[in-house]
């Protein structure tokens, strides 16, 4: 009963931060209608930035927010600078339909080779800001610890964040209007063009406090986020890769199904478990399995 | 005519790749055969992507399949070393029929994502299996050069003139290919499918054909590559072997075997020399030195589909 | 006064010359039909006026400025309103929240809500629907839809795209009343596209007859629709 409790929040805590990399991921997708391999590139960019604050002034509260920051103008730049110009070019032709895909792809490269020319390849640590050690309830001690806690607490305030941003704010409702219908929102006055520089800056902060919470768990070196790239995009997948709350779930879901083959069947079937989830969604159910319009096509 | 005359465009590559062989130091000559295992699998990339329009991310764990597949037929069954190859080919696209059912299914960005997730994967899925050793891999025993080549060639240069040999053969065996009905049908396909699966082509089919032999051709390059480091080992399969591939296809304007030829080449050369000059001319640190190739070349990526979203042009069509 | 003034436009569309050196004038204040078969370019027309389509040749000036090559959502701000055909309402949204986006660049929050109020006046229906998804509303209603947001706006020119498109005979006529009398009490300059061409004379002050992308005739729309030859051949009544 204990072991399945336990397995249940790490799962958790794994999975909320799938979640905000999902979401990074769907943010890009609504506003663009491009899977941003470069959001890995992105994060461990603005993460880098956090350890640089964590390492001058010890504050981990301070690195947080200058990464999110990071985060954002980063994202905002690669719109602003690479993107925009990319679709605007309609081009027919064998790569025209991939061409972002693979200008993402080429991102990812160069940011992540300009991180690993500033700070080498090794692997760096900081300390997480509160306890890595789990509860304890009277002589059990539990994996499940404080900082795993901030992790699934900073995820639903994150959530909470954007909820009310989309649905109560203007900025929200031009950014849904962009999203799903790109020509009549502009026809309406809105700028479709900032509004999507706005969504990718908000992916790239959602990419930036995934990175940062992560980090103490896992290390950081240039291809350290590599991995939740791909999980993410499982997460986002499963999710239908449309809609913000099934990124949310998608990664729950993940996070906890993986927990549960790491502790119940063999802890090696992790990565292939996620690769055979990835292709059963996609092949039965390519809308994913939350999101409740079907899925566009792409 | 035009056939004649790619015959004999493939017959003075052979010929040349000999003689380079014969005078260039044993640098060079590994050298040589990373540009032949580039190359190869960046023409197998002109077939999936070019003609059939799909994307691989990951065709390195394609390349993987194809080399482990060689080492294990020559380490547990002895096989010569030219079935070796064959084996890689067979592996590989036995491997990508498999993947290409599941591909023809999904639309760019899905596939995309499906097949970084493989090359992502793959070296968690070797070390599944204690028979391939986990991260140290396994030899590949490529016997000994013959007794009148020992004499005045070095080993590499017998494996460089193989080598040149079965990427010329594959190469040629494609380009034939993407000539025949079945290349008119992929390019049908790509550029107005409807009207094509009207005249009676089928798309899935014609999909899955094309997954297959590309795959095939990787397994060979993965193979080459084995061969080049005398191993199969995971990391030999980095994520970036497979963005490179993918450079190259870009870089080779999609269609162009020739094209494939000049990016491959030009992709070693940045990795191997133009890098190492530039770092030595700046006297920068191994930090710099490590990240220029992949800085350099997926810049060159990002320059080339924002200004010439279909890559360069090779030949007038 | 001509407020807008287009000439010798020209726009392709693909290999295909949709727009083939149109003139015309309307006035400022009136409702000026364009009449055409399916494929006269009369979509093109509009796509190309409000920034939706890039031009080839010509010019086109709205008050004496040039509005080709601006953006749509400049023109919004401008008081220039495209409500393109069919599609115009966002399905995913409520009816409200498409209302809302009719304001949504607009500093003057208090305006906006007396215009959404007006709307709200013009087209009961909407009000009885406001929290809906708008997917649920029916094709007249979507019109209604489209219009009411561009109202938001606040326009001084307005552009309709066939809003009679796939729309029941009575259901027709229940827009096209309500165009008209919004029109003349807001002194709205209107352009209407349209293939109905009895429905849409029958309320415009002026027509403007398209075919295969060139000017046929242009004049009041009671000397039109009395021209035995233009009915016959391009009227269809």
């Amino acid at each position: 009963m204990l072991t399945i409790l336990n397995t249940s929040l790490i799962g958790i805590t794994a999975g909320s931060i799938y979640s905000l990399m999902a979401l990074a991921l769907v943010l890009v997708w609504r506003s663009t209608r491009v899977v941003n391999f470069a959001q890995a590139g992105q994060a461990i960019l603005s993460t880098y930035i956090g350890y640089e604050v964590i390492s001058r002034t010890n504050n981990y509260w301070l690195a947080l927010p200058v990464a999110l920051v990071a985060g954002a103008v980063i994202g905002a730049l690669v719109d602003a600078l690479l993107i925009r110009s990319l679709t605007k070019r309609s081009a027919n032709g064998p790569l025209a339909s991939i061409a972002p895909i693979i200008a993402t792809l080429g991102l990812l490269g160069v940011i992540r080779s300009v991180v690993g020319m500033i700070w080498g390849g090794d692997l760096r640590q900081y300390k997480a800001p509160v306890s890595n050690i789990g509860f304890t309830f009277g002589h059990t001690t539990i994996p499940f610890s404080r900082y795993n806690l901030l992790i699934v607490i900073t995820t639903i305030v994150v959530m909470i964040v954007f909820t009310v941003i989309f649905q109560k704010t203007s900025l929200g409702l031009a950014l849904r209007a962009a999203a799903f219908q790109p020509e009549t929102a502009r026809l309406a006055g809105v700028k479709v063009d900032r509004i999507r520089t706005v969504g990718w800056a908000f992916a790239g902060a959602t990419g930036a406090v995934a990175g940062v919470l992560i980090t103490p768990q896992s290390g950081l070196s240039p291809n350290s986020l590599d991995s939740l790239l791909i999980y993410g995009f499982v997460a986002a997948v499963i999710g239908g890769l449309e809609s913000l709350i099934g990124a949310a779930v998608g990664g729950l879901v993940l996070g906890v199904g993986l927990a549960f083959i790491r502790e119940y069947v063999n802890s090696n079937l992790e990565f292939p478990s996620t690769f055979v989830v990835l292709l059963l969604v996609l092949l039965i159910k390519p809308g994913g399995i939350i999101a409740a319009r079907r899925g566009r096509s792409a | 005519m035009r056939s004649r005359l790619r015959n004999l465009s493939f017959v003075a590559m052979g010929i040349a790749a000999f003689f380079i062989g014969d005078h260039v130091d044993e640098l060079r000559v590994t050298q040589g055969m990373m540009v032949i295992y580039t190359v190869v699998a960046i023409c197998s990339l002109v077939l999936l992507t070019g003609y059939s329009g799909q994307i691989s991310m990951g065709h390195g764990a394609l390349m993987a399949v194809g080399a482990y597949s060689a080492v294990l037929s020559r380490t547990y069954w002895h096989f010569p070393l030219a079935a070796t190859f064959a084996i890689a080919v067979l592996g590989a696209a036995i491997f990508g029929a498999l993947l290409g059912v599941a591909a023809g299914r999904l639309k760019g960005p899905y596939l995309a994502g499906t097949t970084l997730a493989l090359a992502f994967g793959l070296p968690f899925i070797t070390s599944q299996f204690s028979f391939l050793k986990g991260t140290q891999g396994l030899p590949y025993d490529l016997g000994n050069a013959p007794k009148s080549f020992r004499d005045n060639a070095t080993e590499y240069k017998w494996y460089f003139w193989i080598a040149a040999l079965a990427g010329l053969i594959i190469i040629w065996l494609l380009s034939n290919l993407l000539s025949s009905r079945y290349g008119r049908q992929w390019r049908a396909l790509r550029s107005a499918p409807v009207s094509a699966e009207l005249s009676g082509i089928h798309i899935g089919r014609s999909k899955v054909l094309a997954f297959t032999i590309s795959s095939g051709i990787a397994g060979l390059a993965g193979a080459i590559l084995a061969m080049s480091v005398k191993s199969a080992f995971p990391d030999a399969f980095p994520l970036v072997l497979s963005f490179t591939i993918l450079t190259g296809v870009v870089l080779a304007g999609t269609t162009s075997l020739a094209g494939a030829l000049i990016a491959g080449l030009l992709l070693v050369a940045i990795k191997e020399d133009l890098s190492g000059r530039v770092t030595d001319y700046f006297a920068s640190g191994p930090h710099i030195s490590d990240n220029l190739p992949v800085f350099i070349t997926s810049f060159l990526l990002i320059v080339t589909v924002l200004f010439a979203p279909n890559g360069p042009k090779f030949r007038k069509k | 006064m001509s407020a807008l003034i287009v000439s010798d436009l020209t726009v392709d569309h693909g290999a295909i010359r949709a727009v083939d050196g149109l003139s015309f004038t309307v006035q400022q204040g009136e409702l000026a039909a364009v009449i055409g078969s399916n494929g006269a370019g009369k979509t093109t027309l509009l796509r190309a006026l409000t920034g939706l389509k890039s031009t080839k040749a010509g010019s086109a000036t709205w008050k004496g400025n040039s509005i080709l090559g601006q953006k749509p959502e400049n023109l919004v701000r401008q008081g220039i309103l495209h409500v393109a055909d069919g599609k115009s309402v966002i399905p995913e949204l409520t009816v409200e929240e498409n209302l809302n986006l009719g304001g949504i660049w607009r500093r003057d929050k208090k305006d906006v809500a007396l215009a959404k109020s007006e709307v709200i006046d013009l087209f009961p229906r909407l009000g009885e629907r406001l929290s809906q998804s708008a997917d649920t509303l029916s094709g007249g209603e979507r019109q209604m839809l489209a219009i009411g947001r561009a109202l938001i706006s606040r326009p001084e020119l307005l552009l309709l795209d066939e809003p009679s498109l796939g729309l029941a005979p009575l259901v027709i006529e229940q827009i096209f009343h309500a165009i008209n009398s919004m029109r003349q009490r807001l002194g709205l300059t209107v352009v209407l596209v349209e293939q109905n061409a009895m429905s849409a004379l029958k309320i415009a002050d002026a027509g403007i007859i398209i075919n295969l992308g060139k000017l046929v005739a242009a004049g009041k729309s009671a000397d039109l629709v009395n021209d035995p030859a233009l009915r016959a051949a391009y009227l269809g009544y």
